[in-house]
C-alpha cells in the first residue's frame, strides 16, 4: 500500500486543503478517546461542576486504583478486576485453541485434501454469516445440558467452536499459497499428516497465525451478547459488567472512576491494536473479502 | 492409511463447527414453529409466532428503525470512508498515523464506545453542557433524549466506529487502480475532479459493493451499540430487531416468538447476502468466460 493513485495534477492549494481537512477529521475521531482518558483523571466533583469534557485540574490518578479494585457494580464492590480476569480467562484459551484447531483444519482442507472437504469448509464458513441471535436458544439448552451455563468454560466453548469459522477460513486461504510440490516432497520422504504440519506448514505460518490470534482476541474480548446472556454476577466478562456499571451511574455519579473503568476495559484490545495494527487490518480485510 | 488421531483432529473440530451451524439453525427454525414459551415444547403452531411478532408494536418500530439506521449508517459510513480514503491518497504527511487513528474504533468494543458516546451525547453533561457553559446558553444537542432523533445518535456512533474500516478497504482499492488508466486520462487533460468521478471511482465499484454488504450485515445485527448507548430508549424509540429478539427470548420468556424474530432477522440478512453471492458468482463466471 505504498503507491498512490492520486493524480499529480492536484494543485498545491488542493493538497494543503486535503491536509487541513484530513487532520481535522483525524482529531475529531480522537475526541471520544481523549475525552474519556481526560475524564478518567478528573475527580467526580470537578466533572459535576463542569461537564464530561474538560482538562483535569488536579490529576486524579487514584481513579484507576479505585476502578480496578474498589468500584461497586451492582452492590458488588470488587472493582473491575474480577471481570477483567474473567474476560482474560475466556479470551486467552478460546483464542489459542480456536487458532490451533483452525490451523490444522485449514491445513487439512487446503493441502492434505480429503473426501468431502469442500462442502464441510463451505458449511463452516457459512458460520461467519449466521447471526448470533439464531444460535442463542440452542446454546442456552446445550450449555444447560452439559452443565456449563453461567461458567467461563461455557463461553470458552462457544467462542472456540464459533471462532473456527474465521480461523479455518484465514488459515486455509493462506495455506493455499504453499506450493503443492513442497507437500509432495514431504510425502515422498514419508512424512505423515502431523509431521508435515509441524515440519513444513507451521514454520511458514507465523504471519497468518498472528493475524488469526489478533482477530480472535479482539473479537472475543469485545463480545457482549453471549457474555450477558449466559453469565450473571461474578461470572460476567468485562463487557457485560460495563453495562451494569453504566446503569449504576444514575444512582451514584462517579464519572471519573467510571471513565477509568472504561479505559481499563478497552485497554487490552487497544494495546493489541497499537502493536499489531497491520495484522488487525489484514484480518479485517481477509474477513471482508471472504 | 489414515490413523485415528489424524481423523479425530481433522474431522472433530470441523464436524463440530459445521454441525453446530446446521443443527442450531434448524433448531431455532423448528422452535419458531412451536408454542414454546420458557421451555421448548413440540406443539406445532405453524406461522402463528411469526404473525404475532410481526403484529407487535415493538417489532414494527424496530424494523422501521432498522431502515432509518441501516440507510443512514451505510450511506454516511460509505461517504465518510470514501472521503477519508481519497484525502489520505493525496500524499498526506503522517498517513500511517492517520490511518491508525481512523481505524482504532474498530478495535474497541461497541459496549465501550457506546458508553462513551452516551456520556458525550447526554445533554446534562456532554457536548450540550460544554457549549452552554462556554456561554451559548440556547445551544441544544439533545438527540439522545428526543424520540424522533435518538436513532441518529446510533447512526453517529456507528459511522464513527466503522468509517475507518470502509476507508481501509476503499484505500486499498484506490491504490490498485491501473496507473496506465490514470496516465491515459491525464493525457486526455482530465482535471482532478473528472479523474475521480469518471476514471477512478467507476473502477472501485466492486469494492464498494463488498463494503456495502458488510455494513448492511453490521447494521442488521447491531445489538451491543444500542444496548450501551440508548438501551433501546427513550421508551422503545431506538429498538432494533436484535434487541427485540433478546427481549422475547430472555426478558419475556417467549422463546417461540423470539426464535421467529431471530429467523426474520436472519431472512433480512439473507436478503442482502444472497444477491451479493449471486452477483459475485456471475462476475466470476464472466471473468472465467472472458
Amino acid at each position: 500500500m505504498l503507491d498512490r493513485t492520486a493524480p499529480d495534477t492536484m494543485p498545491a492549494w488542493g493538497r494543503l486543503l486535503a491536509h487541513v481537512v484530513v487532520w481535522a477529521l483525524g482529531l475529531a475521531f480522537l475526541v471520544p478517546f481523549i475525552v474519556v482518558v481526560l475524564n478518567s483523571l478528573r475527580t467526580a466533583q470537578e466533572i459535576a461542576q463542569t461537564s464530561m469534557i474538560g482538562w483535569p485540574e488536579s490529576w486524579a490518578f487514584p481513579n484507576y486504583a479505585e476502578a480496578w479494585s474498589q468500584f461497586c457494580v451492582a452492590q458488588n464492590c470488587t472493582g473491575l478486576q474480577p471481570f477483567m480476569w474473567n474476560s482474560a480467562a475466556v479470551t486467552i484459551p478460546a483464542t489459542i485453541v480456536s487458532t490451533l484447531l483452525g490451523a490444522v483444519a485449514g491445513y487439512a482442507i487446503s493441502l492434505w485434501r480429503f473426501r468431502g472437504d469442500t462442502w464441510i469448509f463451505g458449511l463452516v464458513v457459512l458460520g461467519i454469516f449466521l447471526p448470533q441471535q439464531v444460535r442463542l436458544i440452542p446454546w442456552t439448552f446445550v450449555l444447560r445440558d452439559i452443565g456449563l451455563i453461567n461458567t467461563l468454560a461455557g463461553l470458552v466453548l462457544i467462542h472456540t467452536i464459533q471462532g473456527l469459522s474465521f480461523t479455518t477460513l484465514f488459515c486455509r486461504n493462506y495455506y493455499l499459497s504453499i506450493p503443492q510440490d513442497l507437500m509432495k516432497a514431504a510425502r515422498i520422504d514419508g512424512a505423515g499428516f502431523f509431521r508435515t504440519f509441524f515440519r513444513i506448514v507451521l514454520p511458514l505460518s507465523p504471519p497468518i497465525l498472528i493475524v488469526t490470534v489478533i482477530w480472535q482476541f479482539t473479537h472475543i474480548w469485545n463480545e457482549f451478547l453471549y457474555g450477558v446472556t449466559f453469565t450473571t454476577g461474578s461470572q460476567q466478562p468485562v463487557t457485560a459488567a460495563l453495562i451494569g456499571l453504566n446503569a449504576a451511574i444514575a444512582d451514584v455519579p462517579q464519572y471519573g472512576v467510571q471513565s477509568a473503568a472504561v479505559v481499563l476495559a478497552a485497554l487490552p484490545t487497544l494495546l493489541v491494536y497499537l502493536f499489531g495494527g497491520k495484522y488487525f487490518l489484514r484480518g479485517l480485510t481477509a474477513g471482508a473479502v471472504k | 492409511m489414515r490413523r485415528a488421531p489424524e481423523l479425530l483432529v481433522i474431522w472433530g473440530p470441523l464436524l463440530l463447527a459445521a454441525a453446530h451451524i446446521v443443527v442450531f439453525t434448524a433448531w431455532t427454525v423448528w422452535i419458531s414453529f412451536t408454542a414454546s414459551t420458557l421451555m421448548p415444547v413440540s406443539e406445532f403452531v405453524g406461522l402463528r409466532n411469526y404473525s404475532s411478532v410481526l403484529a407487535t408494536r415493538n417489532w414494527k418500530i424496530a424494523f422501521d428503525n432498522l431502515i432509518v439506521f441501516g440507510g443512514g449508517f451505510v450511506a454516511f459510513t460509505m461517504f465518510t470512508g470514501l472521503l477519508l480514503a481519497i484525502l489520505i491518497d493525496q500524499r498526506i504527511r503522517g498517513e500511517n498515523v492517520l490511518r491508525s487513528i481512523f481505524l482504532y474504533p474498530m478495535a474497541v468494543s461497541f459496549v465501550v464506545t457506546g458508553v462513551v458516546w452516551s456520556w458525550l451525547l447526554n445533554p446534562g453533561m456532554g457536548v450540550q453542557k460544554l457549549v452552554n457553559d462556554l456561554g451559548w446558553a440556547g445551544f441544544r444537542f439533545d438527540w439522545i433524549t428526543d424520540r424522533e432523533m435518538a436513532i441518529w445518535t446510533i447512526v453517529l456512533a456507528g459511522v464513527w466506529q466503522a468509517a475507518g474500516f470502509a476507508m481501509a478497504l476503499l484505500l486499498a482499492g484506490l491504490r490498485s487502480v491501473e496507473p496506465d488508466l490514470i496516465k491515459a486520462a491525464q493525457i486526455d487533460g482530465a482535471g482532478p475532479l473528472r479523474m475521480y468521478t469518471r476514471v477512478i471511482l467507476p473502477t472501485l465499484w466492486p469494492i464498494m459493493v463488498a463494503v456495502l454488504v458488510i455494513l448492511l450485515q453490521m447494521a442488521i445485527t447491531t445489538f451491543d451499540l444500542v444496548r450501551a448507548l440508548t438501551g433501546g430508549g427513550p421508551g422503545i424509540a431506538t429498538q432494533l430487531p436484535a434487541l427485540v429478539v433478546y427481549d422475547f427470548m430472555f426478558q419475556r420468556g417467549q422463546i417461540g416468538r423470539g426464535a421467529a424474530a431471530a429467523v426474520l432477522m436472519f431472512l433480512t440478512l439473507l436478503g442482502v447476502l444472497l444477491p451479493h453471492a449471486l452477483f459475485k458468482y456471475a462476475r466470476r463466471r464472466r471473468a472465467a468466460d472472458a
